[in-house]
């Protein structure tokens, strides 16, 4: 059972309260995009095995998306963040690379 | 308006704790920036109350303003006053980016009372409801089994509960089996 801590109502909860939304950070394609572009950005996911960063959405609370850090493998979560920023912040970074010093960012 | 009935029109049942059906009342949904001025003292003004901290639940008399995400309030007015209050919101609010929306009607609410009442939620629940996680004066969104609920405490001994009334029957039936006489596990003391 994973439990992540809702950045915005400060609740921690547990995975049935919540919704997956797949994978964060992604780079949305749109009309007047290339295929191939488009076709990344609506098919093709990292399917990582180890840490991977997610979004998930409050939806049984505050209704809020956010983003969490975790390892795919273990499910330890190395936090969670709110989701308007385009990439991991810093303290998340530095959270994981203590826990997994041969990680780095892709 | 005519003739105006809740849900499940009072209901109530009796086991380790009572649970009540507790009748029409006035809800509100209040959406905007809380740091806003405007918005501050439109809450003041008309509820009575500053804005809530996050998951707090501020009363004034039969008035609550209680915090539901970090840009929406749920007002709870008496019922017959709902649209008054709305009229009054949006009159306050008109140049500020906002929502005010009376939901009375899409609501039920339920009191469940007793000194083992933690025990009825805890059972349906996926929340630490220790009074020392979970004290009186907090709200909690989350599921109840199958529905979506919030609910908070209103002293040490009831706790009220708010759900859709399309889901009024069920919940009534959930919170009964799970007040079942006998049946209290012991684990909230």
């Amino acid at each position: 059972m994973l439990t992540l801590t809702c950045p915005y109502c400060g609740v921690t909860a547990e995975e049935t309260e919540l919704t997956n939304g797949g994978e964060a950070h992604l780079k949305r394609f749109t009309s007047g995009s290339s295929d191939d572009d488009f076709e990344t950005y609506m098919f093709l996911r990292d399917n990582v095995k180890g840490v991977h960063f997610e979004r998930w959405r409050h939806s049984y609370g505050c209704g809020k998306w956010f983003h969490a850090a975790r390892d795919t493998v273990t499910l330890e979560v190395f936090g969670t963040y709110r989701a308007q920023t385009l990439e991991p912040p810093k303290d998340i970074i530095t959270a994981i690379i203590a826990k997994r010093p041969n990680w780095s960012v892709l | 308006m005519g003739f105006e009935v809740s849900a499940l029109d009072g209901a109530t049942s009796n086991g380790f704790a009572k649970v009540s059906e507790m009748g029409l009342r006035g809800m509100i949904t209040l959406r905007g920036d809380f740091a806003d001025r405007k918005f501050k003292s439109t809450v003041k003004k008309i509820m009575g109350t500053a804005i809530p901290a996050q998951r707090q639940v501020l009363s004034n008399g039969d008035m609550r303003v209680a915090w539901m995400s970090p840009d929406e309030l749920l007002l709870m007015v008496p019922h017959a006053t709902a649209d008054d209050t709305v009229d009054a919101l949006s009159k306050s609010l008109k140049s500020t980016h906002h929502l005010a929306v009376n939901v009375s009607d899409a609501r039920a609410v339920f009191q469940i009372s007793g000194e083992k009442m933690r025990d009825v939620i805890g059972k349906v629940a996926p929340v630490d409801l220790s009074p020392a996680a979970f004290p009186v004066g907090q709200i909690r969104r989350t599921r109840a089994a199958q529905v979506p609920a919030a609910f908070y405490f209103v002293d040490d001994t009831t706790v009220e509960l708010i759900c859709f009334r399309s889901v009024a029957g069920y919940m009534f039936d959930l919170l009964t089996r799970s007040a079942t006489k006998g049946s209290d596990v012991g684990f909230y003391r």
